[in-house]
C-alpha cells in the first residue's frame, strides 16, 4: 500500500499563531470594558474602527504584494495591532486620525518590512507616535473619567463627535475633556509645584488619578491570564515593572516632593498595558530569556526618564520603539551556552 | 597666516605620503591572495564554459574586474552566492547562455575507440587512461564532467552518462512552499 | 557534579538526578501496544536484506544467487573497521542480489540480498557458546560481537563492536538506555518486562568487556511494570554494582547525551562521544543482542518491533526476523483500519514517512506507526516565524532554533554552522511547539546534508585542481624537454634527416580511420546516420606524432 509522505513531527501541534492572537484579544477584553465604563462609547467605536482598518489595510497590502490574503488575515495579528492602537487613542479622536494611524502601522511599519515576523518596530506604537507627533492637540485631548466628570456621552453623541466632528456644546465639552493624569502631573511639576500641593486636587485618587488608576488593574488581570496560558513569559513584564518601580522609588526616596510615588507610574498611562501587551510583542522584542530581562528593564528605565525629563508626558511608546532598535543586538550578546560547549557563543 | 597654513598642510601631506609609500613597500603582499580565494570557490572542472581556459584564469579575470561572477555553469547558484559573499557584490543569476547540467561522467565506447589519444590530450585533469593504439578508458572517479574530450574524438565514441542518484548522495530537499511533502511518493 | 561512583546495592535507591534544558511532556500513547505480550512473527516467504543496515561501510557479499543458506549463516562479511556483518535470518535459497526499495526517507532503492525461505528454519553451525565470558579477553568478545553483526537497536544502528572499543580512555560507567522516551514506541518496555534476565545478562557481558565499575539502567517512570520486573530480576540475580534508576518522563530523555546528563550530571562535549567522559551507553535491546551473541553464539537476526497507531487494527509488539517485508508483517497482525493515512518508521517525533509499506524491516526499525488524519493532520503551509522564542525554550541542547531556521532558509551555510547546527539531535521539540507550524527540523536536515554535499564537492574540486596543476606542470616540463631536443637537433642537422619514416604512420592512421568509418556506416545502416572522421588524416597524424614524442 502506498502512502503520502509528510515531514516530522507527525502528530498534532496545538500551538498556533491564530490561537495565540485570539488569546491576546480575549485578555484585552476586561481592560477594554473597564475603559468603556470609565470613558464611554468612544473606546469601543475606536476599537471597531481600528480593527476594521487594520484588517482592511492588511488585505490591501497583500493585494499590492500579489500574495494570498486569506492566511495572513487568518493569523489575527492585524486585528491585535488595530485593537492595541485603538485603546491607546483618546476616546473622541476624529475617525480619520484613527484610520491614518492604523493604516500607517499596518502598511508601512509591518507590511513594507515583509509582514508578520519581519518588522523591527512595534506597529501599534509606531502608529501611535505618528499621530502623537503630527497631531498633538487632538491626541492630548482626553475625556475625563465619567465618575469624575459625572457626564456620560450617549452613543449618538460619541459617533457624531468621532465621525462628524460635532463636539458637544462648550460648557459640557470643557468639563469632560482635559489632560491625562501624566500630562497634568508633568505640567504642574514643571511649574515647580510640590507633589503634596498637586495631590490636593480632586483629580487624584489613592495613587493615580481617580478613575484612571483602576483601568490599569483590568489590563493587569488580562496580563496574568496571558501568563497563565503561557502566551507570554514573565521576563519582560517583571523586568519592566521592576525596573520602573525601582528607579521611581529611588528618586521618590531622594526627593518626595518633586517625584511622585512609584505606584503613580504603575497605574498611569500605558504602563500596565505596555508591560503585558506591548513590550511582550514577540516579533519586536528580544527572544532569549536573559535578553528579555535586559530589554524589559531598559524599557522601564526609559519610561521613567522620558516621563520625568523628556518632552512628552507618556513614554511607553517611545521607550518600546527605542528598545526595538536594540533588541537584536541584545539578543546576540545574551545567547545561551549550548550543551557540550564550555562558553556561551559571543557574537 | 596663510603661508603658515599652506606650509602646515603641505608638510602634513608630504609626511603622510611618505608614510603611505613606505607602507606600500613594507607590507607588500606577494601574488594576489584574492585570486587564490576565488579559485578556491570554483569547482575546478576546467571546462572552459566561462570563456576562460580553466578555473584559475577565470579567477584572475574576476579579481581583475574583467569577468562577471555568474559565468560558471558547473558551479551553479552555490558558486555565484559564495563569490558574491566573498567579493561583497550582489548575486546575479547564472548567465543565460549557460545552463546547469546534471553531474555526469564521460564514458568511452570501447568498440569504437581507435586509440588516437586525442581525448587524453584534451582532458584537463588526466582522467583518461590509455596510450597510442591502446584502449582508452575514462577513470570514473577522476572525471569532472567538463566534456572537453568530446569534440576532439574523431570517431565520436564518447558519451556523457548522468551520475545516478543513490542513497549515499541523497540530500534532504529544501522545505520551501511544499514543506510537508518530503522524500519520494510513488506515482505508479 | 556527579554523585559518588561507589557501587551501591542491587535495589533501586533514590539517586540524585539532574535535568536537561527544555524538553516536552508528550502524551505517552503506549497503552495501546503494551496490552498484549510480545508475539512471534511468522517466517515470511521472502526475506529482503539490505546490505547497509548500519552506519559505516557496506559489508562484502559472500553468497551468490541460487546458493542455499541456513539460519544464522554469515552472508556478508564486515568490510573495514566501522562495518557490520549480515546473516541469513532463516534457512532458504538466495534468489538475487539486486536493488530493492528500502526504508529510507528518499524512497530510493539500495542493494539487497533476497532469500526465499523454505520454512524449515534450519540453523547453521554456530560458533561456540561462551557462558564463561568473564574469563575471556574483551578483544575476543568484541570479535564475537562484530561477527554477530550487532548494531545499536535504539535506532541509530551504529556497529556495537566499534562502540565497545572505546580507546585509551578508561570507562568507569556503563549506562543502559531503557528510557524509550518517544510516544507510541514500547518495544524496549516489553523487552524489559518479559526478558529482564536477558537484559541483565547483556549488562554483565558489556560490563566485563568495558571494565566499568558502575552500571546504571535508566528507565522512565511511565514504565512501572518494566521497573518492577528489572528490580525483581536484579534482586534474584544478586548482581553487584548495578543501579536501576527511575527518571522523570520527559522527551527526549532517551537521547544518549541527555540520559547521561540526567543520570550523572555530566555533559558529553560537543562533537564528542560519551567515551570521552568515561561512559558508554547502550540500548537495552542491544544488550540482549550482545548477550545472545556471546553467551549463546547467535547472530543478530531478529528484533522486537512495535506496530501501533490509530491506523493499525491490533497494536502490539512482535519479534520479527530482519528482512521481513513491512506489508506482510502488518497484514499478519490484522492490517490497517479504514482511516489510515500514513505509515511512519520510528516514532512521531523523529521517525520518517514511508511512501510504501513494501519495504523490509531492518536492524534499526523499532516501530511502525500507522497514522490517521485526526492524529497526524497535514499542517498546511506554515505562517511566518513570529520570533516568539518557544523553540529555544524547549531545545534540549540549548540551541537557538530560530536562528538556525533563518540561516538555513537563507542557505547561509557558514552562519548556520556558527550557531552549532551539527549539535542538533533532530528531536523535533522545536517544531512541536512552533506556533507558526514551521517544519523546523526539515530545514536543519536540509542544511546538514547540503553542507556535507558542499564539503564533498570542495574535496573533489581540490583534488581536480591538483590533478590539473600536475598536468599543466608535466606538459610544461615536456615542452621544455622538446625544445631542448629540437635545439640539439638543429645543431646536429647539418646532414640529412629522414622524413619518410613518417609515412608508414600516416598510412596506418588513414587505414584506421577508414576502418572505423566503415564500422560506423554499418551501424548507420540500421539507425540514422552518424558523422565519423571529422578530422583530416593529416591533423590526426600530427597530433599522434606529438603524443608519441611527449609520452
Amino acid at each position: 500500500m502506498d502512502f503520502p509522505t509528510l515531514g516530522s513531527p507527525h502528530g498534532t501541534r496545538p500551538n498556533r499563531v491564530d490561537r495565540v492572537m485570539l488569546q491576546v484579544i480575549v485578555a484585552l477584553i476586561p481592560g477594554v470594558l473597564a475603559t468603556t465604563y470609565y470613558f464611554g462609547w468612544g473606546v469601543l467605536v475606536n476599537a471597531a474602527l481600528g480593527a476594521g482598518t487594520a484588517v482592511g489595510a492588511e488585505a490591501l497590502a497583500m493585494w499590492l504584494r500579489d500574495r494570498p490574503a486569506g492566511p495572513v488575515i487568518g493569523d489575527c495579528s492585524a486585528l491585535v495591532t488595530g485593537l492595541l492602537l485603538a485603546i491607546c487613542l483618546p476616546p473622541l479622536l476624529p475617525w480619520w486620525l484613527t484610520v491614518l494611524g492604523t493604516a500607517f502601522a499596518i502598511v508601512v511599519v509591518k507590511q513594507l518590512y515583509g509582514g508578520l515576523g519581519y518588522n523591527p518596530f512595534n506597529p501599534a506604537m509606531a502608529g501611535y507616535i505618528l499621530l502623537l507627533v503630527s497631531y498633538p492637540v487632538e491626541m492630548t485631548n482626553w475625556l475625563s473619567p465619567i465618575p469624575a466628570s459625572g457626564h456620560r456621552l450617549g452613543l449618538d453623541q460619541t459617533l457624531a463627535a468621532i465621525f462628524a466632528g460635532h463636539l458637544p456644546p462648550a460648557p459640557l465639552w470643557d468639563s469632560i475633556t482635559g489632560a491625562t493624569p501624566l500630562d497634568e502631573m508633568r505640567t504642574r511639576l514643571d511649574l515647580h509645584q510640590m507633589i503634596s500641593e498637586i495631590r490636593q486636587s480632586p483629580l487624584w485618587g489613592h495613587f493615580g488619578a481617580r478613575g484612571w488608576e483602576w483601568v490599569g488593574n483590568w489590563y493587569l488581570l488580562g496580563g496574568l491570564f496571558l501568563l497563565w496560558r503561557r502566551v507570554i513569559t514573565w521576563h519582560i513584564p517583571v523586568s519592566m515593572l521592576g525596573a520602573l518601580l525601582l528607579v521611581a522609588g529611588l528618586f521618590w526616596m531622594l526627593d518626595p516632593q518633586t517625584h511622585p510615588f512609584p505606584a503613580f507610574h504603575l497605574f498611569s498611562g500605558g504602563t500596565l498595558l505596555g508591560a503585558f501587551f506591548i513590550a511582550t510583542d514577540p516579533v519586536t522584542a528580544c527572544t532569549t530569556n536573559k535578553g528579555q530581562l535586559i530589554y524589559g528593564a531598559a524599557i522601564g528605565l526609559l519610561v521613567f526618564i522620558i516621563r520625568t525629563w523628556g518632552g512628552y508626558p507618556d513614554a511607553v511608546a517611545f521607550a518600546v520603539l527605542l528598545m526595538n532598535m536594540a533588541a537584536s543586538t541584545i539578543d546576540s550578546y545574551t545567547q545561551p551556552r549550548v550543551f557540550g560547549h564550555t562558553k556561551p557563543r559571543n557574537d | 597666516m596663510v603661508p603658515i597654513a599652506v606650509l602646515a598642510l603641505s608638510s602634513l601631506a608630504l609626511a603622510l605620503g611618505l608614510l603611505l609609500g613606505y607602507a606600500s613597500q613594507r607590507f607588500r603582499v606577494g601574488g594576489n591572495p584574492v585570486v587564490d580565494k576565488i579559485d578556491g570557490l570554483l569547482p575546478q572542472t576546467q571546462c572552459g564554459q566561462c570563456g576562460y581556459p580553466g578555473c584559475r584564469p577565470y579567477a584572475e579575470a574576476i579579481a581583475a574586474g574583467k569577468a562577471e561572477i555568474n559565468k560558471c555553469a558547473p558551479g551553479g547558484e552555490t558558486t555565484i552566492l559564495s563569490l558574491a559573499d566573498l567579493l561583497g557584490k550582489d548575486p546575479v543569476p547564472l548567465d543565460e547562455s549557460l545552463e546547469e547540467k546534471l553531474p555526469s561522467v564521460a564514458v568511452i565506447d570501447e568498440q569504437l575507440c581507435i586509440g588516437c589519444t586525442l581525448c587524453i590530450q584534451a582532458c584537463p585533469v588526466d582522467a583518461i587512461l590509455g596510450a597510442a593504439k591502446q584502449m582508452h578508458t575514462v577513470i570514473d572517479s577522476e572525471c569532472t564532467g567538463c566534456e572537453l574530450c568530446i569534440p576532439p574524438c574523431p570517431v565520436d565514441c564518447i558519451r556523457m552518462d548522468p551520475i545516478p542518484q543513490d542513497i549515499t548522495h541523497w540530500k534532504w530537499p529544501f522545505p520551501g512552499s511544499t514543506h510537508s511533502r518530503v522524500g519520494a511518493s510513488r506515482a505508479a | 557534579m556527579p554523585a559518588s561512583l561507589t557501587p551501591s546495592g542491587p535495589t533501586e535507591r533514590p539517586r540524585q538526578l539532574w535535568t536537561f534544558h527544555g524538553g516536552l511532556h508528550l502524551p505517552d500513547q503506549k497503552a495501546q501496544s503494551t496490552s498484549r505480550p510480545i508475539g512471534r512473527a511468522a517466517i515470511p516467504p521472502r526475506l529482503v536484506l539490505p546490505l547497509q543496515q548500519h552506519i559505516g561501510s557496506p559489508p562484502e557479499i559472500l553468497v551468490a544467487p541460487g546458493e542455499r543458506v541456513l539460519k544464522g549463516q554469515l552472508i556478508a562479511r564486515p568490510e573495514g573497521y566501522v562495518s557490520a556483518a549480515l546473516h541469513a535470518p532463516s534457512s532458504g535459497r538466495v534468489i538475487e542480489v539486486a536493488d530493492h526499495p528500502i526504508p529510507h526517507p528518499s524512497g530510493l532503492s539500495a542493494p539487497c540480498i533476497v532469500i526465499e525461505t523454505d520454512g524449515r528454519d534450519q540453523w547453521a553451525q554456530l560458533p561456540a557458546a561462551l557462558p564463561d565470558f568473564e574469563q575471556r579477553e574483551p578483544a575476543t568478545l568484541r570479535e564475537r560481537v562484530r561477527w554477530a553483526g550487532v548494531v545499536g537497536l535504539g535506532g541509530a544502528a551504529f556497529p556495537s563492536s566499534v562502540k565497545l572499543n572505546p580507546g585509551p580512555k578508561r570507562i568507569h560507567t556503563l549506562v543502559l538506555n531503557g528510557a524509550e522516551c518517544e510516544p507510541y514506541i514500547s518495544c524496549d518496555d516489553m523487552l524489559m518486562r518479559e526478558r529482564p534476565h536477558q537484559v541483565l545478562e547483556g549488562l554483565r557481558v558489556l560490563r566485563h568487556m568495558l571494565g566499568a565499575e558502575l552500571c546504571l539502567i535508566g528507565v522512565e517512570d511511565n514504565k512501572p511494570d518494566a521497573v518492577a520486573a528489572l528490580d525483581a530480576a536484579l534482586n534474584q540475580s544478586g548482581v553487584e554494582g548495578v543501579e536501576l534508576v527511575v527518571i522523570p518522563t520527559r522527551y527526549p530523555s532517551g537521547g544518549e547525551k541527555q540520559l547521561i546528563q540526567v543520570l550523572t550530571g555530566v555533559e558529553v562535549p560537543s562533537h564528542g562521544i560519551p567515551a570521552q567522559v568515561g561512559m558508554v551507553c547502550h540500548n537495552v535491546g542491544t544488550a540482549v543482542a550482545v548477550a545472545d551473541a556471546v553467551i549463546r553464539g547467535r547472530p543478530l537476526i531478529s528484533r522486537i518491533v512495535t506496530l501501533t497507531g490509530p491506523g493499525m487494527v491490533r497494536p502490539q509488539n512482535r519479534e520479527v526476523l530482519i528482512g521481513t517485508p513491512a506489508d506482510a508483517l502488518i497484514a499478519e497482525c490484522g492490517g490497517y483500519t479504514g482511516q489510515v493515512s500514513g505509515l511512519i518508521l520510528g516514532g512521531p517525533m523523529m521517525g520518517f514517512s514511508l511512501c510504501s509499506d513494501q519495504v523490509p524491516l531492518t536492524k534499526g526499525a523499532n516501530c511502525l506507526l500507522a497514522t490517521n488524519p485526526e492524529s497526524s493532520p497535514d499542517p498546511g503551509p506554515p505562517w511566518a516565524c513570529i520570533r516568539c522564542g518557544e523553540c529555544a525554550t524547549v531545545c534540549p541542547v540549548s540551541l537557538l532554533p530560530q536562528q538556525l531556521y533563518w540561516y538555513a532558509r537563507a542557505k547561509d551555510f557558514d552562519r548556520v554552522q556558527d550557531y552549532d547546527l551539527f549539535d542538533c539531535i533532530e528531536c523535533g521539540c522545536c517544531a512541536q511547539v512552533c506556533p507558526s507550524q514551521l517544519p523546523l527540523v526539515q530545514y536543519y536536515r536540509f542544511a546538514k546534508t547540503e553542507i556535507w554535499a558542499l564539503e564533498e564537492d570542495k574535496r573533489k574540486a581540490e583534488h581536480a585542481r591538483q590533478r590539473h596543476e600536475a598536468r599543466v606542470s608535466r606538459l610544461e616540463r615536456l615542452e621544455r624537454q622538446r625544445k631542448a631536443r629540437l635545439r640539439k637537433r638543429k645543431e646536429a642537422l647539418d646532414g640529412g634527416g629522414g622524413r619518410d619514416a613518417q609515412d608508414p604512420k600516416k598510412a596506418a592512421i588513414e587505414a584506421a580511420v577508414k576502418r572505423v568509418a566503415a564500422k560506423k556506416a554499418a551501424q548507420a545502416g540500421a539507425s540514422s546516420g552518424n558523422q565519423a572522421g571529422r578530422r583530416s588524416a593529416a591533423e590526426i597524424s600530427d597530433a599522434s606524432r606529438d603524443a608519441d614524442r611527449t609520452d
